[in-house]
């Protein structure tokens, strides 16, 4: 026992949803006596999931890039488009800040969150007592952030719709994008199982 | 016993005993910097009943007109969010057309309808029907609404555009920027802990 009082360590249940504190049941499913929600000490499963969700990210993160996410067809020829070379595409044609920004949004925020991510069920999982305000700190940054990574897909989106089937081009989807938005939908999933209080459970362990 | 109310840090489970804030005060963990509660004004959720209708409205106006047009050639195309979603799921991009449809329509149009139905419902003095499982809905759906993500999306498609065609932002893009911040100003309003606690009572 440690000098940092934590609900868990008190047999009390927080709950997510209406935060009021509880003292846990003897046996059995707890239930939040306020708003009934499932109560748990710590996300269920939390690393397994975690994992599970960023590993499947990862491997799509592949054909997420690999793969054209916009074809456009004129009477020059069909051009490809992969989420970089729309970058490059936006930073020859001097819009820098428009190339900073999707390139923050599409490369730099889904790679930072799967590493970010790693690294945090990594650290949990090797009972590490460093940097834990750091860490948690992270989490709350790529919580935020991740939502971000959906910017090209409204990009694809838009231009879809509008140069369809005017005369001179047409554009259409590739499968990158369904890639890419599996990607950012996965790494979301994998943000929100993992449980940053794992983070803080082994207070105390230090010597 | 002395009675005072425990709050635990969701994010490092750290106990603590809730003090009354100053008006427009927030307390945060001292173990990991976490926000833990705040004290809203006393008519914040009134406020924010205010702010999510005019969203609805802004909502409205955002799906029916176009949010961007384009000429190329004398000829003009535009589209709405309905008509982009749509033609994305008619050319086979179904999984992205879905995607696109959840965060854009269904998420933001759901937390609205949810947030304003609480809203009056409590105003009544009511405990409702559905309160609960309402506000269990709009906690969890809250990280899909990306209608900000959105307007920027347009805004880089819009400066894409510009380098081939002449392109129009149209009524439903500045509705939609509006919507932006409404949706943000009515969850920063809304007192969740306000209103737990007078559900509490009324039961």
């Amino acid at each position: 026992m440690n000098a940092a009082p934590t609900a868990a360590g008190h047999g009390l249940l927080a709950c997510a949803v209406c935060r009021l504190v509880s003292r846990a049941p003897q046996s059995g499913d707890a239930h939040c006596p306020r708003c009934g929600a499932a109560l748990h000490a710590r996300k269920p499963a939390s690393l397994a999931r975690t994992w599970a969700f960023l590993i499947a990210a990862m491997i799509l993160y592949v054909p997420a890039n690999v793969l054209p996410i916009m074809d456009t067809s004129s009477l020059f020829g069909t051009q490809r488009d992969t989420i970089l070379s729309g970058v490059v595409f936006l930073w020859t044609s001097g819009s820098f800040i428009l190339a900073a920004l999707v390139f923050f949004a599409s490369v730099v925020v889904p790679l930072a969150k799967m590493i970010v991510l790693a690294i945090l069920a990594g650290s949990v999982q090797m009972r590490s007592v460093k940097h834990r305000r750091i860490r948690t700190r992270l989490y709350r940054m790529i919580e935020f952030v991740g939502r971000w990574s959906m910017l090209d897909i409204y990009v694809v989106t838009i231009l879809v719709a509008l140069v369809q089937v005017s005369t001179f081009a047409s554009i259409h989807a590739g499968p990158g994008a369904a890639a890419f938005g599996g990607v950012v939908v996965l790494t979301m999933f994998a943000a929100a199982s993992f449980d940053p209080r794992l983070i803080w459970d082994t207070q105390g362990e230090e010597s | 016993m002395p009675e005072y109310k425990l709050i635990a840090c969701l994010e490092c489970d750290l106990l603590h005993r809730q003090v009354p804030l100053a008006p427009g005060g927030e307390a945060r963990c001292t173990r990991c910097g976490a926000r833990l509660y705040r004290r809203a004004s006393p008519d914040s959720n009134q406020r924010a009943l205010a702010l999510a209708l005019a969203a609805c409205i802004l909502f409205i106006i955002a799906n029916i007109y176009p949010i961007v047009g384009l000429e190329v050639q004398g000829t003009h195309t535009s589209s709405t969010l309905f008509g982009a979603v749509k033609s994305l799921w008619e050319e086979g991009a179904r999984a992205v057309a879905t995607l696109v449809f959840v965060t854009t329509f269904f998420v933001p149009a759901a937390e609205l309808i949810g947030l304003i139905w609480v809203l009056v419902t409590l105003r009544r003095g009511a405990r409702g029907w559905g309160t609960v499982p309402m506000l269990h809905f709009i906690e969890s759906v809250k990280p899909w609404g990306m209608v900000e993500v959105f307007v920027l999306g347009v805004l880089v498609s819009l400066v894409k555009l510009a380098h081939v065609a002449s392109v129009e932002p149209g009524v439903a893009l500045f509705s939609f920027g509006a919507l932006m911040a409404m949706v943000a100003a009515a969850a920063a309003a809304f007192d969740a802990d306000a209103a737990w606690a007078q559900l509490e009572t009324i039961r």
